[in-house]
């Protein structure tokens, strides 16, 4: 029989994987194989095997056999990452009749045969992890998972493209949306285009028809000037707290006529919508085909809220929709699953000093050209200089600002390339100027892309390879006087090369929004190092996270262009809706629990839930963890004085064995 | 053992979201540490009972890296924050018992830093090397935690 001390009940079965020859490459897994089923007999093990992959359905049905023809118990496979995997071999054990939760999966791969490349010690780690993987199975309990219904209704955060398209999705399918925006008008970036490449089609004209969709929609409830404040809960059962920033406008009686507008006498430079190159008055709604038409009140630049005095807009609407004491509403939202989609900011141009962008006045910014550009902009869609009627006769286009760069962000944009061409194309269309694009590498890689570049190099636009050193309108050299300079290494030639124009446009890079770490805190998933908001894995699950029922889409997951985001914002929704479907989520069974009868009732582990779940007795005083609020932690189960606390999944016994495991204290004796 | 042919045994505490996810990317990207690191995965570097830390040490680990994921960056909100705290209560209790707290070490490591993990691994067991064995799990006849906290089952008389 199986063993002479420590569990003899229990039949454990040791699979090692080869992985092919990523596992067996580097260590000799027959090897271990042999070694558990010998060393590692008296613990329980009563079958130990190697095999080419253990995850191909012929793997899995030798674990499926062995637990039937054997009377398994318990199973360890030896293979990758349990992120990877652990699911597979658990669903095998299942389907054998054995409890999911006896089967533990340690990684020999990204642990041992990928990092190391000594093949004796790999083995010997190997063995090691094998045998804190059999000490920590003889503990593991058979668990069931966590069943919770699922909310129908969905919270989306941003109303750019990416979140339009995962609320018009997820509302079209039947269900409930909450769109929150904080700007006062959805469309995000996209509402401030002119022209999409490489299609050259006007931005607005295919985006605002998605917004009055958005705006009609009998099953979206649009929540714009708006932000979230608190998410409590989990996966089918969040509740969001919003507040309704007070418009001081009553959208019950507001037609959107304009008229406020109109008569507000306070101008104020448009840092949002027009990039700081145009005007909004102090009501205003930041573009004509806003959705909502509803205007906001600015409170920081009203002048009645500054002086007391004027109501001009009070006066003239002719509805009497203006609310000056109207305030903030909090708002509470019952949902079952979110998605984030809330975009990007631009990188700050002055931050690279060297190109001048807010000292010298003709250097713009890619977003401040996207206003000029447009057709609605401050300038009508004129292409003209900062004294707003010079057009230029030379126009340099600096490619990576802030992108690629160790100074700032070492990740590509994605969109600047193109992003520049289209510019390169519009300036030499509309002024018929020569173009000068200065870039690091050209990088147009997807569905007619190249082919725009392509024509934007036929349309006669000079490329110059190399990154800019400076621009700077110190004139050294004749012809050079009242001009822009550029000064940069053409990398082709290899040579210094000092051209002069009358403008410069800054292709500036993406970064994440300034306050993406707080919003990824508030909503419990994680950022990269970069501050991009981290997906479940980043080729197979880009729009999960690791928090269940947060999905995010766009930017905000990192930079893309706008069929991207569009793509991201209906696979959030597909996985929403594949959610709200299943109509209750199964959840890991990974829950603290607390033995009343050993609780003194100190409370130390009161303070330490970030999530409340534990509650305190007072007649009994002792405390009671709530399942449905536990993420599962542990901290708790540590910091238990009493030992009153268990953790299902993670306990002491299993940590503590395994721990004696992989210092190889249970081993048989080697036979002579 | 001689200095120079001294391979200590490391336990790494890892958590579920952040560093065992660094591991894998160190994995992933075939980044290469000592094999003398054998890790375990928790929850949450929160769920470090400073118990699990005294049973490695004192069953013939001679080195505990704990990591977790960045201070802000916990799945768990700010439970790194308390496995911060223990860390340090664990360094002062380990000196206070001859132990050199440098034996232990917490680094801080996101999904996204398989890098890190690797470079940090590689020098913590270089940085365990130069300390030297523990031996502490010799002291108690591999029996571990149970051979210091329970005394000789038999009665016999311990030499002061």
């Amino acid at each position: 029989m199986s063993g002479k001390n420590g569990h003899p009940q229990e039949r454990i079965g040791v699979y090692v994987c080869h992985c092919g020859s990523n596992i067996a490459g580097t260590v000799d897994v027959e090897q271990v194989a042999q070694w558990a089923a010998s060393r590692l007999q008296h613990r329980g093990v009563v079958i130990a095997r190697d095999y080419k992959f253990m995850c191909s359905s012929l793997g899995q049905e030798l674990i499926e056999k062995d637990i039937k023809e054997l009377g398994l118990t318990r199973v360890v496979v030896a293979a990758c990452s349990p992120h990877l995997h652990e699911n597979t071999f658990r669903t095998a054990c299942a389907r054998a009749g054995l409890n999911p939760y006896l089967c533990e999966l340690v990684s020999i791969r990204e642990q041992v045969s990928w990092v190391h490349t000594d093949r004796t010690a790999a083995t010997m780690k190997a063995q090691a992890i094998v045998a804190g993987g059999v000490e920590r199975v003889l503990h593991h309990q058979p668990l069931e998972p966590l069943r919770v219904p699922i909310h129908e209704a969905t919270l989306v955060v941003g109303g750019g493209i990416a979140g339009i398209q995962a609320a018009l999705e997820i509302a079209d399918a039947g269900y409930p949306v909450y769109l929150v925006e904080r700007e006062p008008s959805i469309g995000g970036h996209m509402a401030q285009f002119d022209k999409t490449f490489p299609t050259l089609d006007c931005a607005a004209c295919i985006l605002t028809p998605k917004m009055v969709q958005v705006g009609e929609h009998p099953n979206i409830t649009l929540l714009t000037w708006s932000e979230v404040e608190k998410v409590e809960g989990f996966v089918g059962n969040f509740t969001v707290t919003v507040r309704k920033k007070a418009r001081k406008v009553n959208t019950d009686l507001c037609t959107g006529c304009g008229i406020c507008q109109e008569k507000c006498p306070k101008k104020v430079v448009d840092e949002v919508y027009e990039a700081g190159l145009g005007y909004r008055k102090a009501v205003y709604t930041p573009f004509p085909q806003a959705v909502p038409k509803y205007p906001v009140i600015d409170v920081a630049n009203c002048i009645y809220f500054e002086k007391g005095t004027c109501k001009a807009c009070e006066k003239f609407c002719p509805t009497g929709a203006i609310d000056f004491n109207q305030q903030d509403e909090i708002l509470t939202l019952q949902v079952g699953n979110i998605v984030l989609a809330t975009g990007y900011d631009i990188f700050d141009a002055r931050r690279a000093s060297n190109y001048g962008y807010g000292r010298l006045a003709n250097v713009f910014t890619s977003l401040e050209m996207e206003r000029m550009c447009n057709a609605a902009g401050p300038t009508g869609g004129k292409i003209v200089l900062r004294d707003g009627k010079t057009v230029p006769k030379t126009v340099g286009i600096i490619h990576c600002v802030g992108s690629r760069d160790r100074n700032f962000n070492n990740y590509c944009s994605v969109i600047c390339c193109m992003q520049s061409l289209k510019f390169a194309h519009l300036v030499k269309e509309r002024t018929g100027a020569t173009v000068y694009n200065f870039y690091i590498d050209m990088r147009t890689p997807f569905k007619d892309y190249d082919e725009f570049y392509q024509r934007v190099l036929e349309e006669g636009t000079l490329f110059v390879r190399g990154k800019v050193a400076e621009v700077t309108d110190a004139a050294r050299l004749p012809g050079e006087e009242g001009k822009l300079i550029i000064q940069v290494e053409d990398t082709l030639i290899g040579k210094q090369r000092r051209i002069p124009v009358d403008m410069v446009i800054l292709s500036v890079g993406l970064e994440p929004r300034r306050d993406a770490k707080e919003v990824a805190r508030k909503f419990g998933i994680a950022c990269s190092a970069n501050g991009w908001f981290t997906e479940r894995h980043p080729k197979l699950d880009p729009v999960a996270t690791m928090t269940e029922g947060i999905f995010i889409a766009g930017c905000a997951q990192g930079p893309k262009d706008i069929p991207a985001s569009v793509a991201q914002g209906a696979a959030a929704a597909a996985r929403v809706l594949g959610k709200i479907r299943q109509k209750e989520i199964t959840l890991e069974p990974i829950r603290a629990s607390i033995d009343e009868s050993k609780c003194s009732g100190c409370r130390i582990c009161n303070g330490l839930c970030p999530f409340n779940a534990i509650l305190f007795h007072e007649d009994r005083m002792v405390s009671e963890i709530n399942p449905a609020l536990c993420q599962g932690c542990g901290t708790c189960v540590a910091a238990c004085p009493a030992g009153a606390i268990s953790g299902t999944g993670f306990s002491n016994e299993q940590i503590l064995a395994q721990i004696e495991g992989l210092l190889l204290l249970n081993l048989e004796p080697q036979p002579a | 053992m001689s200095h120079e042919t001294f391979e200590p045994t490391i336990i790494g505490f890892t958590c579920n979201w952040c560093s065992y996810r660094a591991a894998d990317l160190a994995g992933t990207s075939r980044l290469k540490y000592p094999p003398n690191i054998r890790l375990i995965r928790l929850m949450c570097s929160g769920r470090l009972d400073p118990t699990f830390v005294i049973k490695a040490l004192a069953s013939g680990a001679d080195g505990v890296l704990i990591t977790g994921c960045h201070p802000g960056e916990c799945h768990y909100l700010e439970q790194n924050y308390k496995a911060l705290r223990r860390y340090l209560l664990l360094r002062r209790t380990l000196a206070a018992l001859g132990i050199e707290p440098q034996r232990i070490k917490l680094v801080w490591a996101s999904a996204a830093e398989g890098a890190k993990f690797a470079t940090e691994a590689t020098a913590f067991v270089e940085e365990i090397r130069a300390l030297g064995p523990l031996g502490w799990g010799k002291s108690t006849n591999g029996k571990g935690l149970e051979g210091i906290l329970e005394p000789s089952q038999k009665g016999e008389e311990v030499a002061a």
